[in-house]
């Protein structure tokens, strides 16, 4: 089956629904989502707990109710959508190679692309934990499906590695299913995941957080019976003698996110090698004519409401790629990550329309102050109370200052330490 | 009554079960473990060595130069995967390449084709990510990669194609010799049998002793191992060695056949013959020494680290023919490095060995053919149009990572040797051998499992044995 549609999107979560809309609102009628699931909604379908939409919405939905509010728009909007279509291969003229059960192998010539396919968890070997390979270490997004969706406990008696969102819900989740959860372990000196999180999924439930401590062993042939957890120094390196067997039949990672850009690498646009995910101006177009990216396959977000807003965000300015209304992409201005600043979202600016920018601290620091520079001269500060890695932090430029960057030829955000 | 009973589901025993299958015997294989494959032949450097190493005029020079030769029959016959990609042994200063002109008059004195010597430069010219600091390589065109585990599988197919019984999950415990030979116990019942063939890898010494035969040890020698993802193999065209040591072949930087990077071996004797797990020290000494030769490796690329044990012999050989203590025993044993290279003669040399104690016809009905499953990954689109059309289940994606359809699960699932755990099917098909490593489809696998097999999802295991994946319902749920 070959067909052409004005934009393909590629992933039916929460950046792929909210791009359908917002490209249909931008008055483009030819859409179409590919999903490779039987369901739409992406990962929110695993995430049963609540907090979702409070941004967005200003009430505290599931995973699913979030989902199912945007399934239900896109419904009603009849915007085709394609589940259990799997996208093979992308490539520069913007052909997309997908299967299909039913449909066998399709050939979809889109004017333009939104790519939206998520994010992965960095597994074990990524991270190097040497022992042996017993069944029960999982992924906590592994033991969130089976836990969720098939009903299943991943063991009793856990040890979660890692204090990134999905381990901090899937340790309360499962104190709810009544397993153990003895510790949660954390190389950094402060949790990946959000302050809320820390509160409602731990602290509510004496988890112990262990705070610089990892895994530095994996002990049980076949079914996992211990681990040993040390103390690591401030260069994250374990210290001699203060290692600890912990009995356990379980260990979930919870130890990153790596979005998922295998199809982006193939049409070869830029990368950002902080973020996993594209390089991209202010209306989310990459490095290739007419391909956006959005959600989490751009960067790792803490909140799906701000998913959907850079959603948003992409969909608009593809609507306009394909209108013929703008061309994106020349006399960029690019957006440095300045003193303690992890990266900064967009990573260049290619116009004057008011726009938002997105940073993460590069460590947790309180007060001082947040600046934008043009060249050398500051456009805007603001106070900061606390910055941290685990909590996306947005600033907004209005068209005189990115009028300003556009003179100067750059840009930086960066963080000033309090005066003493 | 077997006439032949091998013991051991590895490389050799497989070898040795396919080239038994081609005679009229009765021919079956007892494995400890839940698969095939679980020992050394599932966790080794994969290599298939060109023969120059082994001291000439040992078992070892012997059946490698012949097993490098037969690797493209078994590619033929039996849908191996094998890629003849060629290896360089490098040379980093002068002692180095006095140690490359050794090895290759040693290839020459072995029978190996094709050695040359080649300069830093041209080195580099054939590898470009090589080491400035390497001086000189030697080239060895015959060198290649295959995939140990696929290997098995696929003999092992084949064998059970042809007539092998093979029983997975029955430990040996007790040999006792009888009028008619040999009565082997395991805990699922006795088996009679006139002849063994010992290929049990790292336990083939106990397996002696029960026979009565105590003339040799196996010295457990472990190898841990660094895999990279798909995006860091591409830059590494042929096998690197470093110039061998004492303790081997030193620490090698190799492609897979499936399109990964692979670096190690360390070689460490340890007396714990189950322990492959893997250490801070062997890891953080596999990540340095592979540096030495590919500076450019990029750790982050590191999706997994395994650990594998070579079953070293205490005479230095392999141990290839019948026991002079208990006649009727044969050992197919000691086989370390280059024992995945030798296997195939080796496998002929037991069923030789068999054939001289048991006269016997060739089988009429053999089929040296056994097809693969269909490989949707590496399949053209317009196969891959084709085997939706014929079955839709090809069209949906299972392991999104290496592209494992739902169809070559299920085939996996009904194979003539079927799989029967999670680890078993990820032999097979490489679902869970990805970048997520079964992040994503091992929940979906154990659905298909369930559905196909009717094991239950409480009861489905990693390896066999107490390797359950889950361990009860949630609340709620249905009873236990």
């Amino acid at each position: 089956m070959t067909r052409d549609v004005d934009i393909a999107i590629i992933g039916g979560g929460p950046a792929g629904l909210a791009a359908a809309l917002a490209a249909r609102q931008a008055g483009v009628e030819d859409i179409l989502i590919l999903e490779r699931e039987i369901h739409l909604g992406g990962i929110l379908n695993q995430c049963i707990h609540n907090g979702f939409g409070l941004h967005r919405f200003q009430e505290e939905l599931t995973g699913p109710e979030y989902a199912y509010r945007f399934v239900e728009k896109v419904k009603e909007a009849e915007i085709p959508c394609m589940t259990e279509a799997m996208v093979l291969s992308i490539t520069g003229d913007k052909s997309i190679y997908a299967i299909h059960p039913h449909e066998g192998l399709m050939h979809i010539r889109a004017g333009a692309i939104i790519l939206a396919m998520g994010c992965r968890e960095r597994p074990r070997g990524a991270i190097l934990i040497p022992g042996e390979r017993p069944a029960g270490v999982y992924t906590a997004g592994m033991a969130q499906k089976l836990t969720n969706m098939q009903g299943y406990m991943p063991g009793q008696e856990i040890v979660i590695l890692g204090s990134g969102d999905i381990g901090l819900i899937m340790a309360r989740r499962l104190t709810w299913e009544g397993a153990e959860v003895k510790m949660v372990c954390e190389i950094m000196p402060y949790s990946s995941g959000l302050a809320r999180n820390v509160h409602q999924c731990l602290h509510d439930y004496d988890i112990p957080l262990r705070l610089q401590h990892t895994v530095t062993a994996i002990h049980g042939r076949e079914r996992l019976e211990a681990v040993t957890v040390s103390r690591v120094d401030d260069s994250m390196t374990p210290i001699p003698g203060t290692e600890e067997r912990v009995s356990c039949d379980c260990l979930l990672l919870s130890v990153g996110l790596i979005p998922e850009n295998e199809l982006s690498h193939e049409i070869g646009v830029e990368m950002d090698p902080v973020t996993g995910g594209a390089l991209v101006d202010e209306g989310r177009q990459t490095s290739a004519a007419g391909v956006f990216a959005c959600g989490n396959v751009l960067h790792v977000h803490d909140l799906v409401d701000y998913v959907s807003e850079e959603a948003e965000i992409a969909a608009r300015s593809a609507a306009a790629y394909i209108q013929g209304k703008k061309q994106y992409g020349e006399k960029t201005v690019s957006i440095q990550p300045g003193n303690g600043i992890r990266y900064v979202l967009p990573q260049r600016l290619s116009g004057t329309e008011p726009t938002e920018l997105y940073f993460r601290g590069r460590d947790v620091y309180r007060g001082g102050r947040v600046e934008v520079l043009a060249g050398d001269t500051v456009i805007k500060s603001r106070k900061v109370i606390k910055l941290a890695p685990g909590e996306m932090e947005r600033v907004k430029l209005g068209a005189e200052e990115l009028q300003a960057i556009r003179e100067a030829g750059s840009c930086e955000v960066r963080w000033i330490k309090p005066e003493e | 009554m077997y006439d032949v009973i091998i013991i051991g589901a590895g490389v050799i025993g497989a070898a040795a079960a396919r080239e038994l299958s081609r005679l009229r015997l009765h021919t079956a294989v007892l494995e400890a473990k839940a698969d095939v494959a679980m020992g050394s032949s599932g966790a080794n450097s994969a290599i298939v060595h060109a023969g120059y190493d082994a001291e000439t005029g040992t078992a070892m020079a012997r059946t490698n130069v012949a097993g490098n030769r037969l690797y493209d029959r078994w590619r033929e016959e039996l849908a191996i995967p094998f890629i003849r990609n060629g290896s360089l042994v490098l040379a980093f200063d002068d002692a180095d390449m006095a140690t490359l002109e050794k090895l290759r008059m040693q290839g020459v004195r072995n029978g190996v084709e094709g050695q040359r010597i080649l300069s830093g430069a041209k080195a580099r010219e054939m590898e470009p990510t090589l080491s400035e600091d390497i001086v000189g390589a030697l080239y060895q065109p015959m060198g290649g990669i295959t995939s140990p585990y696929q290997a098995v599988v696929a003999l092992m197919e084949n064998a059970a194609q042809n007539g092998v019984q093979v029983y997975l999950s029955h430990p040996v415990t007790g040999i006792k010799q009888d009028r008619n030979g040999f009565r082997i116990q395991t805990p699922e019942g006795d088996f009679h049998t006139k002849l063994i063939v010992n290929c049990a890898g790292v336990q083939a010494d106990r397996i002696a002793r029960l026979a009565g035969d105590d003339s040799f040890s196996i010295i457990p020698r472990r190898g841990e191992y660094c895999l990279y993802d798909k995006r860091e193999g591409a830059d590494v065209a042929h096998t690197l060695f470093q110039p061998p040591g004492k303790m081997g072949k030193g620490i090698l930087v190799t492609p897979t056949v499936d399109g990964n990077l692979l670096t190690g071996p360390t070689a460490r004797d340890i007396d714990d013959r189950d322990d492959t797990g893997t250490t801070d020290i062997g890891i953080g000494e596999v990540l340095i020494k592979s540096a030495r030769s590919v500076p450019g490796l990029n750790r982050r690329g590191v999706i997994r680290t395994f650990a594998g044990l070579r079953a070293q012999a205490s005479t230095g050989d392999f141990i290839l023919g019948e026991s002079e203590a208990v006649p009727g025993l044969i050992h197919g044993a000691g086989i370390c490095s280059p024992g995945l290279s030798a296997a195939p003669a080796i496998g002929r040399e037991l069923a030789d060995a068999v054939r001289r104690l048991l006269p016997c016809e060739d089988n009429p009905d053999f089929d040296p053919y056994r097809e693969a499953i269909p490989n949707f990954r590496e399949s053209d689109w317009e196969t891959r149009e084709r085997l939706i059309r014929e079955d839709p289940r090809y069209g949906r994606i299972v392991c999104r990572c290496e592209t494992v359809t739902e169809a070559e699960i299920v085939s996996a699932l009904h194979r003539p040797l079927p799989a029967r755990t999670l680890d078993a099917i990820k032999r097979r098909t490489r679902a869970g051998m990805g970048r997520c490593q079964g992040g994503f489809c091992t929940p979906r696998i154990m659905e298909i499992i369930e559905r196909e097999l009717g094991i239950p999802i409480l009861e489905q295991t990693k390896k066999g044995g107490a390797s359950h994946m889950v361990t009860g319902r949630i609340k709620g749920g249905r009873a236990q």
